[in-house]
């Protein structure tokens, strides 16, 4: 893939970075722990969270207390959760391909985690058991970075894996769909597709607890890799000869993946533009350093999502839109802008 | 120190690229890797920089075989240019030039005191210091590949191996980038370079490796191996060879008769 054209050419900086790396760090930090608690605070009612905070500390079953830890929080912290898996996510993989373009759901992950969750719907195991989604969605991702590694073996390249990742998001599209197709019920259909459609409302903390560990587990394994992305700044050859086995890169970068967005997505659906958009506005604020991208894409990711959801809770359309629609509303301009940026460029 | 090459042979399917071969560089050496395109010559390079392993014959580090010596390291004794220049990101120069310092970086590690003085050193020997804050899409091609030189020469490796460090740039880059990698060699550096000036091979390097379909066809001193004889084996034309002003030049000047109609 040659991607250096793209990425020279959508970008226009001649400039030191505007902002120290831990600077810029801490700053995210706070806009992200800003963006929690507003998310907290603003709902379909009123509630006062330090009060609601004191009812959960002494224990108090009140119903401010109920709506803060049932409602408010497992939504919120899903938010910040999931967003910091799309965006670390997202800057891994356009650095591992070297492409401004790349998205987590290059390997097939999404396609197979919705499948999961899509199958739970068919055989009607949401309603038996709470956390069924979420584990089908798991297993679900889990079955796509097998089939991943056995359709393009240990030692494939990255072109392998990218046909590889096609080949999966068609193969696990098409399944999705002949589930639509075959579904008996209209209710099921409608249910379906409104759960791929994304979104943060009526999750419990349970689903905190059941994905949090893989997604620490997945940032981790794509942390470790960051030096490795440096590297490949400059091209396979030169990233090996700087001493870094691109197998195990690869296969760090295809666990991480799965780890981190296969829960986010058995979690919430697939939620769009995230790992996209976020990775590539920040770059220039890092000097363009795979490495540096990753942490800070996580923290903007979270952010991002945490106030599209909070857009999504203010917005005077009800039932309520889902997440997965206004990131998409909010991304698609935004490649707009970026093919303009090009074209301009290019001149 | 010193890397050997013994035997080395390279299939691509049914192809022979290259059939026993032996090359070797020791410190303070410079090798010129000379020969036609397509003559196995970067393919000989990354045997070398063990980014592929031979398909007969053995690459050992004073004595020891490549693979034997472990990535890590080898990292550090090896540093390797590569052809044509890719970057993907457009990194300030000293981010850049820093990436040298990988291999010596700790997991979660910033760059140490010893990083940031083999960088300044590597920007130095390169002459890109006034470059420092330029990012790579801003310049030239020949101030590209002095930053890449600085990129490979902050490794501070025993060995350099640069894979037509010279292509495309004008006469004087070519020159700049050339005496900078002398200037390495005299530091006590090993380094092959792959070249195609045949003028800059006999001026700048202390040995010479003629490569055609594959085999040495001559290797030794410049005036040893760029004779007529030779080069009209390995790359089929008359080349027209002088002195002026102490200075050897090489001139291609006709396509010999079993060359013709070749495309």
């Amino acid at each position: 893939m040659n991607s250096t054209t793209v990425s020279e050419n959508s970008v226009s900086e001649n400039r030191v970075e505007p902002i120290g790396y831990v600077a810029l760090l801490v700053m995210l930090l706070v806009a992200m722990m800003a963006a929690l608690l507003a998310s907290i605070a603003i709902g379909y009612a009123p509630l006062d969270i330090v009060a609601a905070a004191r009812d959960v500390f002494h224990g108090n079953d009140t119903l401010s207390a109920l709506v803060l830890v049932q409602l408010r929080l497992p939504r919120a912290v899903l938010g910040a959760l999931v967003g910091f898996s799309l965006g670390i996510t997202g800057a891994a993989m356009q650095g591992l391909l070297r492409n401004p373009l790349a998205e987590p759901g290059i390997t097939g992950v999404t396609s197979a985690a919705s499948l999961g969750a899509v199958v739970v719907f068919y055989f009607g195991l949401a309603g038996i058991l709470p956390l069924a989604l979420p584990l089908g969605g798991i297993a679900g991702a889990g079955l796509s970075t097998l089939l991943l590694y056995g359709v393009a073996g240990s030692g494939a390249s990255t072109m392998t894996l990218i046909l590889a990742g096609v080949a999966i998001n068609s193969f696990f599209g098409a399944l999705t769909t002949l589930a639509l197709n075959l579904s008996p019920n209209p209710y099921a259909v409608s249910e379906i597709i409104f759960w791929l459609l994304g979104s943060l409302s009526d999750r419990s903390l349970q689903y905190v607890w059941l994905v949090a560990p893989m997604m620490l587990a997945g940032w981790l394994l794509l942390l470790m890799t960051g030096p490795a992305l440096d590297g490949l700044s400059l091209g396979e050859d030169t990233a090996t000869s700087l001493g870094f086995n691109l197998a195990r890169i690869r296969l760090l970068l295809i666990a991480g993946t799965a780890l981190a967005v296969g829960s986010a997505v058995a979690a919430t659906g697939s939620i769009a533009f995230i790992g996209l958009v976020v990775p590539h506005l920040l770059r220039p604020l890092v000097g363009h350093r795979p490495s540096r991208l990753l942490l800070v894409s996580g923290l903007g990711g979270a952010t991002l999502t945490l106030l599209a959801d909070i857009i999504v809770r203010l917005l005077p359309v009800r039932p309520e839109l889902k997440l997965g629609v206004v990131t998409a509303l909010i991304g698609a301009p935004f490649l707009f802008h970026l093919i303009w940026r090009l074209r301009r460029e290019d001149r | 120190m010193k890397l050997e090459a013994r035997n080395i042979a390279v299939s691509f399917g049914q192809a022979a690229v290259l059939r026993r071969v032996d090359l070797t560089v020791a410190s303070g050496e410079m090798v010129g890797l000379i020969g036609p395109n397509g003559s196995g010559k970067t393919t000989l390079l990354r045997v070398l920089a063990n980014l592929r392993a031979p398909d007969g014959g053995s690459v050992t580090l004073d004595k020891r075989d490549l693979a034997a010596v472990g990535e890590r390291e080898l990292s550090k004794k090896i540093a390797y240019l590569a052809q044509g220049g890719d970057v993907h990101w457009p990194m300030r120069v000293e981010a850049l030039v820093g990436l040298g310092r990988l291999p010596h970086r700790r997991a979660f590690r910033d760059q140490t005191g010893s990083d940031i003085a083999a960088i300044e050193r590597a920007m130095n020997a390169a002459d890109v210091v006034s470059l420092r804050d330029r990012t790579m899409t801003h310049l030239s091609g020949g101030e590209r590949m002095r930053v890449l030189l600085a990129r490979a020469l902050a490794v501070e490796a025993a060995l350099l191996l640069a894979d037509e460090p010279v292509a495309a740039l004008d006469p004087l880059h070519q020159l700049r980038v050339m005496e900078v990698l002398r200037d390495v060699a005299r530091g006590g550096t090993g380094v092959i370079v792959v070249l195609h000036d045949l003028s800059l091979a006999a001026r700048f390097c202390d040995r010479l490796v003629l490569i055609g379909d594959g085999e040495i066809i001559a290797e030794g001193r410049p005036a040893d191996v760029l004779t007529p004889a030779h080069l009209a084996r390995a790359y089929g034309v008359d080349i027209v060879c002088g002195v002026s002003e102490g200075l050897p030049f090489y001139l291609p000047r006709s396509v010999r008769p079993s060359r013709e109609g070749t495309p």
